[in-house]
């Protein structure tokens, strides 16, 4: 069984306010249409800051798990 | 088994609470109420309960809300002024039906007014102090006895009907040190907690045939909201205006369709009476007085006394109006309560008015004389 | 959909909440939640007390005992329910005018006494919830509605203030420095007398606004480089900190904690009434 993490982001909850993409380390998200959203080429390396600054809990980590690796 | 003793009225107040369960009181010093605090910080500790000085009234009525949301009852005292800083939080607890009694030991106002002399200016600030449509229990005892009894009650009250309840005391009567008969062992209300899962989901749910929520105290593991924004059955605020209408109309008839249960007077040779002398409080005590002479003199007068000042026992008054010639309201104020004894009648008898704001005391003489002039000036 | 955090400590079907997009109110509520979550706190023995304000709106949304009070008066409730119950973890979270100004009373006598509870100020330096005035936080010069020609009154600094009315433990937080803020306000409810955690936020609607500091993000990022955790100010000369504010502890004393002396004075009380000495 193997930690699975990926991004998540929650639309509905998302103001647009861009904290998230500002501070980044990967510049990996950006603004449209005053919501979030993962750049296609982006570098995402779950790192999680977006998650710790984001005032409207709609970006975040999720550590599922996988049951076979 | 009862017992007998020696009491001034405020420390009744303090006993009587005791014996309904009180375990917190936070307050700050006024006169004449100050031997409530006194009293309290004497007594609590020896009980396994908490008293607390705050920095000022808003405060103590701040704690004394926070003490009950987390299942201890509470209590606080103070007089004409404090009463008025209290009014916002008394509010508070209205809206969030958080039950708790405050003691107001009337004195002379306005403002500053005169500390240490009688008065019951604060009838109308019982009733209508705090903003807002709410609903209101007020009592005021007449004896020391009464101070513990009606404590008992206060308390009681507050628990059963989840809301504020004020012992309106006067001057005279926390000053007062009298022998009373102190009841044995009394079994206090607790107020009500509801385990059914809807109740548990919805703290703010009322099941049918209940008046009030039954929500558990905190830090027994049900998890919900307190607020004096209108709010729905979470407790979660809310903007609805039928939200807002149905939580207002049930906070006004939780005490308005309860009256019986709630509403105590106490008739004094009212039976064959053709004056009626309305009086509460300490006042009271003059006019029974003032009663025994007149029927000395051989005018039947007769003594109404409102136990319960809020709400106003007009039931039982205009029943009686309809008995007597006249109806003489005296009480230590301008015609605070005159005003509700009018609406009560509505005009089924002559009415008139006795009342003082010097800071002196009524005298029996005086009502005595008021009886005889309102016979005179009748015929 | 919301994080393992945000599922356990919040009421996720109350969100998302009514905070302005941008507000750093909500990374404080997330850094109070995390707090909690690090310290592996009971739910069921947590109380949070709110007052009024912006800030004062957390309270609905933390799934806890949770009671939202009257303006300026969440710190007097609370030691209410503190005195009641001294087993209750009782964590305030009010603003700047509701601690500072309308409060400011029951701040100083709760520091004073040192009851056991931990105040978490989110200090926005403005009055958000009516439009915009200036409070005792906004700096000498800024604007509010109520300041059209800029602020003649000094500020306060809420830590010290605590501090110096006796406040065994006080510290200042942001809305940026997310780790930074979590140590402090787990520092804080671990103390075990009276605590209070001063954390500057953003309020890019109405502060940013009137005072042109710009949105959410330049405001942050002001916080980034100018708000200078104590670790990294140790390392640092007076010129390099010229102008900037650190963030750590202000005060951290062992005083006797309020509840515990009342437990020993209710022993006291019961000797001398039993003891017939």
């Amino acid at each position: 069984m193997e930690q699975q993490k990926r991004l998540i982001i929650n639309t509905a909850w998302c103001k647009g306010c861009g904290i998230c993409a500002a501070f980044c380390p990967k510049e990996a998200l950006e603004i449209r249409n005053e919501k979030v959203r993962l750049k296609e080429d982006a570098q995402c390396v779950l790192c999680g800051a977006c998650e710790l600054r984001c005032p409207d809990y709609a970006i975040y980590i999720e550590k599922g798990t996988r049951e076979d690796g | 088994m009862s017992k007998r003793v020696l009491l001034q009225g405020n420390e009744a107040v303090v006993e009587g609470a005791l014996a309904a369960g009180m375990r917190f009181f936070a307050g700050y010093p006024i006169t004449p109420s100050t031997e409530i605090a006194e009293q309290a910080s004497l007594r609590l500790p020896l009980c396994d309960g908490h008293f607390i000085q705050m920095e000022d009234e808003i405060s103590s009525m701040a704690a004394v809300i926070g003490a009950s949301a987390a299942g201890v009852k509470s209590m606080t005292a103070t007089s004409g002024p404090g009463f008025s800083l209290k009014q916002e939080n008394i509010g508070y607890a209205c809206l969030s039906e958080i039950p708790c009694v405050i003691v107001d030991v009337q004195r002379s106002g306005p403002s500053t007014g005169l500390p240490t002399s009688p008065s019951q200016g604060d009838y109308m600030q019982a009733r209508w102090g705090t903003h807002g449509d709410h609903p209101v229990i007020a009592l005021s005892p007449s004896s020391v006895g009464e101070c513990y009894t009606l404590t008992v009650r206060a308390f009681d009250l507050s628990e059963k009907y989840r809301t504020p309840v004020i012992l309106l005391m006067d001057e005279i009567i926390g000053h007062l040190r009298e022998g009373v008969e102190l009841p044995g062992k009394i079994t206090p209300a607790e107020r009500p907690v509801y385990e059914d899962p809807e109740c548990l989901r919805h703290p703010y749910h009322i099941p049918e045939g209940a008046w009030v929520p039954g929500m558990k105290p905190f830090g027994q593991g049900e998890f919900y909201n307190v607020t004096g924004l209108i709010h729905d059955e979470e407790g979660f605020p809310t903007n609805s205006n039928e939200a807002a209408r149905r939580l207002v109309r049930r906070l006004l008839d939780k005490i308005e369709k309860n009256y019986d249960d709630i509403v105590t007077v106490e008739e004094f040779m009212t039976e064959d009476a053709d004056t009626l002398i309305v009086c509460f409080g300490g006042t009271a005590r003059a006019a029974k007085e003032a009663v025994l002479e007149a029927r000395a003199a051989g005018v039947r007068a007769g003594l109404f006394r409102p136990v319960t000042v809020w709400p106003f026992p007009e039931k039982e008054l205009f029943a009686l109006s309809g008995r007597v010639k006249r109806i003489l309201t005296v009480e230590h104020n301008d015609g605070q309560m005159a005003r509700e004894v009018e609406r009560a009648v509505r005009g089924r008898c002559e009415t008139a008015f006795l009342g003082k704001i010097d800071g002196s005391v009524i005298t029996p003489r005086e009502i005595l004389e008021a009886v005889k002039e309102g016979r005179r000036n009748g015929k | 959909m919301a994080s393992e955090l945000i599922g356990k400590y919040m009421r996720e079907d109350k969100l998302p909440h009514i905070w302005c997009p941008g507000c750093g109110n909500g990374i404080l509520m997330r850094d109070v939640a995390q707090a909690i979550d690090d310290l592996g706190l009971d739910k069921r023995k947590v109380v949070i007390v709110s007052g009024i304000g912006c800030s004062s709106r957390a309270a609905g949304y933390m799934d806890f005992n949770t009671i939202h009070t009257t303006h300026g008066r969440a710190i007097a409730f609370a030691t209410g329910i503190k005195m009641a119950n001294p087993s209750l973890e009782v964590i305030v979270i009010t603003g700047d005018g509701d601690a500072s100004a309308i409060g400011g009373n029951h701040l100083i006598h709760a520091a004073r006494r040192n009851i056991g509870l931990t105040v978490v100020v989110f200090n926005n330096s403005i009055y958000g919830m009516t439009g915009g005035q200036y409070s005792p936080t906004t700096p000498r010069g800024d604007y509010g509605t109520t300041a059209p020609y800029g602020n003649i009154d000094r500020p306060f600094d809420i830590a010290q203030l605590a501090a110096g009315a006796g406040a065994s433990f006080a510290a200042r937080g942001d809305a940026y420095h997310v780790q930074k803020t979590v140590d402090l306000i787990k520092k804080g409810i671990a103390h075990k007398g009276f605590a209070i955690i001063d954390c500057l936020t953003v309020c890019p609607t109405y502060y940013g606004r009137k005072n042109k500091k710009g949105g959410a993000v330049e405001m942050m990022k002001f916080q980034k480089e100018n708000f200078i955790p104590e670790e990294i100010a140790a390392r640092m000369t007076s010129e390099q900190l010229a102008g900037k504010r650190v963030l750590g502890v202000v005060a951290n004393n062992d005083y006797p904690e309020l509840t515990e002396e009342y437990a020993a004075l209710i022993a006291r009380a019961k000797e001398r009434a039993g003891g017939g000495k």
